[in-house]
């Protein structure tokens, strides 16, 4: 909302003209159509810029995309909100990407899905406002109430005399008028939509089909040169001394030096920079340089003493209570039956096929950016801190992101590119190679959980205990993704329930991964979630129902929580439209899972066969999802597709192991991506309620892989308790 | 070297002889609709047609390509524009996600068209699996693949 109510510039302007003297409401709105369209405004065609998201002149209709677009549909998805309540015809609008403006756009970030909700009321008060104020032009120009004026594909209409002006012929007059204040304009009953719910193909399509530039690796300059930046292989080793001069001598390559790190792997890391004049001359020079590295303060992790560290834990519990409700001591000694699992998986990289790069020019005084970021307005704060400026003087112009998944809401490469620019003072694009970007991520904490689950005589789930063994950089608090909360399912829907804590030193990086935590954690809880049932001798689609219990919200009061009569909607919906229960050919088996993320409720069946050669074959995900109104059908689609095969893709065969901090995967031929012959059909449901919207970039990732690993029990008996498959004998 | 790219023929001065084609393409011809995403032909992003057959640009140095007819995704079109079929469906079936895999996916599909006109599924899905999406849109390119070749073979 505030991203309207704030006043922009214009708006500013106006209500400044207004205060001295009634200059733009006076003259404007008093005098004739004739007057008015005899005009100089008119006769040039002033642009209609009522918000910081709609611009209308005589020559179109542009609305503005303030979010970075990284594959979630961003670009498409949020000016359909614009045009639905501006009533444009969606053939008429040319969609702009946005410039970096905190004045302007409040959150200009790509990130926890939330994009949609965020924005929906804002843009749709955008849109309602410019609406609002092109039926007073018209009703003005015509002189008639403005009760008469409709509007409908970018134009109003007379509805007494058929009258039609288009809104590029009004966009002048509505300039002049007087700004209501966005929340008192009226929003369109969504049974009115027109364009929200429909498909949309996605705005860039032309230019991707192509070959235009535009992403961030596409940027190119007059006399750019290119750049390579090279750092220990253990995070946080220091230069102690390299051969830039060698390197400096060899063909093709403009410059080689150190630069000194500033301590924070999110900016600055020690290395070396060499700048050349093709990527390749720079990439080869990589092969003559010779770093010596200081490595006393650098990551020693090792991922197989981490795994044994954890497994001699599994009996314990941890040494922090996360929560406890009940007795679970009690609930366990008075228990029919119990059992005991333990859960482990892998850390993983983020894999965004676009590789980290950043193209940036010094020039007097003032350092300007092209970059794909997932939060473009804290990279320009990081570089004028980094090189010690004004915020004003870094400018970032967004670009297109090959992918994100978290990975570009940190921006060291942006900073890494601002400080080789700085010192070469010409425009300079930095590229990463695919082995910098994986063995330098921000990686997704693998981890452990100690699982157990207490059944009484009916069946029911009566106690819960998880120890979780997870990372920590200093001893205090879990890394980025490594924490658990204690009101996440099952947790509400356990009388007895306690979740302990354990953390593991741990030095290299770790950042969010889509859907953070929640992709870890549904792994381990809904599929011991069904080892229960399994043991209770219950239909798990059943159980899961049971669970829920009555329809209520889970915290009363917040439409972003969890409801069960919603998590119950979505399970039912899965469960039939896979055919639950239904005879499946030979060797096939479903299973089931849901989970609650990112305000999305989502449940997914796998329909699973598994090889003689413990060879896994997905043939078939069914998914049923709520969040609310769907804004572009295809989109949406798009993107519960994609988190399928994400999913799958990860716990398929994908896994990052350190020893001696380093990373010892280096590129896609050790770290698989599910590739087209083995990706199932996807078929997806929306349960289109009417609470609020909320995203869908994330929260059908996490009940993939307990649907997977449950149907494999099914379908063998075995049970998946360690990610990748591929560690655990299956392939 | 000289090059013979989209029918037009270019002179091109690069430092190294292996210099790949990709980066030739790129950095030197401004020709950025080929992507750089692994440099060892795992991804496909750099796919492009060498005498219309699909090869990895990032692997194939550019100095061993003269004479012969390559065609990257600037070049797919028609000469008035009209665009592939191909191109076509994937806006038509909204394939991209972040789109960056999507030029390579394009012309790895084209490749397969030009010598089977009305692949089977699974003869999509042989021929496609050199180029990784890692958005998962494997689902929209077998259907924008089925669909071009629909529309081909209906021409």
């Amino acid at each position: 909302m505030r991203n309207v109510s704030k006043l922009d510039r214009r708006t500013f302007l106006k209500l400044t003209g207004l205060a001295g003297g009634g200059l733009m409401l006076g003259v404007t709105v008093g005098c004739s159509p004739e007057e008015q369209a005899a005009s100089p405004a008119a006769a040039g065609g002033e642009a209609f810029e009522p918000n910081a998201f709609v611009r209308i002149d005589a020559d179109g209709i542009v609305i503005y995309a303030a979010n970075p677009e990284i594959g979630q549909g961003v670009k498409t998805s949020l000016p359909m909100i614009v045009a639905e309540e501006l009533d444009a015809a969606w053939a008429d609008v040319t969609v702009v990407q946005s410039d970096i403006d905190a004045a302007r756009y409040d959150h200009q970030v790509a990130g926890g899905s939330r994009s949609i909700p965020q924005n929906w009321l804002p843009l749709r008060q955008a849109g309602a406002t410019a609406r609002q104020m092109l039926v007073t032009a018209a009703a003005l120009r015509w002189e008639v109430d403005p009760a008469e004026v409709e509007t409908r594909d970018s134009h109003a209409i007379h509805t007494r005399t058929g009258r039609r002006l288009a809104y590029t012929e009004l966009a002048s007059a509505a300039a002049e008028l007087p700004m209501p204040a966005p929340e008192t304009v009226p929003l369109k009953d969504p049974a009115e939509f027109r364009l929200l719910g429909t498909r949309v193909t996605g705005t860039d399509n032309d230019d991707l089909v192509t070959g235009e530039p535009l992403f961030g690796i596409d940027k190119r300059l007059p006399d750019l040169l290119y750049a390579t930046y090279v750092k220990c292989p253990a995070r946080g080793g220091r230069v102690r001394g390299a051969n830039v001069d060698e390197v400096k001598a060899l063909p093709g390559v403009v410059d080689a030096f150190v630069i000194e790190g500033n301590g924070d792997p999110t900016e600055l890391e020690h290395g070396v920079a060499i700048v050349a004049r093709d990527t390749w001359s720079a990439f080869k020079a990589r092969r003559t340089l010779t770093v010596d590295w200081d490595e006393s303060d650098a990551a020693k992790d090792s991922s197989s003493a981490a795994a044994a560290r954890a497994r001699a834990l599994a009996d314990q519990d941890g040494a922090t209570e996360i929560v406890h409700n009940g007795d679970v001591e009690a609930a366990f000694a008075g228990a029919t039956r119990t059992l005991t699992a333990f859960y482990e998986y892998a850390f993983v990289s983020h894999a965004q096929l676009e590789p980290q790069n950043t193209t940036a020019w010094w020039q007097d005084g003032r350092m300007a950016l092209w970059a794909p970021s997932q939060t473009p307005q804290r990279a320009e704060a990081a570089v004028a801190k980094v090189l010690g400026v004004e915020a004003d003087a870094v400018t970032l112009h967004q670009m297109r992101a090959g992918g994100g998944f978290g990975r570009r809401l940190i921006n060291d490469p942006v900073v890494e590119a601002a400080a080789i620019a700085r010192r070469v003072g010409a425009p300079v694009k930095l590229t990463w190679s695919r082995e910098d970007d994986m063995a330098h991520d921000f990686y997704r904490a693998g981890g452990f959980h100690a699982l157990k689950g207490a059944l009484d005589a009916d069946g029911n789930l009566v106690g819960w205990q998880n120890h979780f063994i997870s990372f920590s950089h200093d001893g205090d608090k879990p890394v980025s993704g490594g924490s658990i909360r204690g009101d996440i399912d099952p947790g509400p829907f356990v009388p007895n329930y306690r979740v302990t804590q354990t953390l593991l030193p741990w030095r290299t990086p770790c950042g969010p991964w889509r859907a953070p935590g929640s992709n870890v954690i549904a792994f381990a809880h809904q599929s011991f979630l069904h080892e229960l049932s399994a043991a209770a001798g219950r239909d798990h689609l059943a159980f899961l129902l049971a669970l829920m219990g009555e329809p209520r919200w889970l915290e009363e009061g917040n439409a972003f929580a969890l409801h069960t009569g919603r998590a119950a909607g979505v399970i039912r919906r899965a469960a039939e439209e896979a055919g639950w229960g239904r005879d499946l050919p030979a060797g096939h088996a479903l299973g089931l899972a849901f989970y609650f993320s990112h305000a999305g409720h989502v449940a997914e069946v796998a329909e699973v066969s598994v090889g003689s050669d413990k060879r896994v074959h997905v043939h078939r995900v069914t998914v049923a999802a709520d969040v609310g109104p769907i804004v572009n059908l295809s989109g949406a689609e798009n993107q519960v597709q994609g988190s399928v095969v994400d999913g799958l893709s990860t716990m398929l065969g994908q896994r990052i192991t350190f020893e001696n901090g380093r990373a010892q995967e280096t590129n896609f031929h050790q770290y698989p991506l599910l590739r087209m012959p083995r990706a199932p059909r996807v078929d997806v449901h929306f349960v289109e309620s009417d609470f609020p919207p909320t995203g869908l970039g994330e929260p059908a990732l996490p009940p993939l892989a307990p649907a997977v690993g449950n149907a494999i029990f099914a379908a063998t008996g075995e049970r998946v308790r360690r990610l990748p498959l591929t560690d655990a004998g299956w392939s | 070297m000289k090059l013979k790219i989209n029918g037009r023929d270019h002179e091109v001065d690069v430092v190294h002889d292996d210099t790949p084609l990709l980066w030739v393409l790129r950095d030197h011809l401004g020709l950025v609709g080929t992507k750089f995403g692994c440099g060892i032909a795992q991804c496909g992003a750099c796919t492009v047609h060498v005498d219309g057959e699909p090869v990895f640009a990032c692997s194939v140095p550019a100095a061993a390509l003269a004479g012969r007819a390559i065609t990257t995704i600037e070049g797919l079109a028609g000469a008035d524009g009209t665009l592939h079929p191909l191109q076509q469906a994937w806006i038509d079936h909204d394939v991209a996600q972040c789109g960056y895999c999507q030029a390579g996916q394009i012309m790895r599909a084209a490749a397969l068209l030009a010598r089977n006109a009305s692949p089977t599924e699974d003869e999509i899905d042989t021929a496609m699996a050199p180029s990784l999406c890692r958005c998962g849109t494997y689902q929209r390119i077998r259907e924008a693949v089925q669909s071009a070749a629909g529309g081909q073979g209906n021409a």
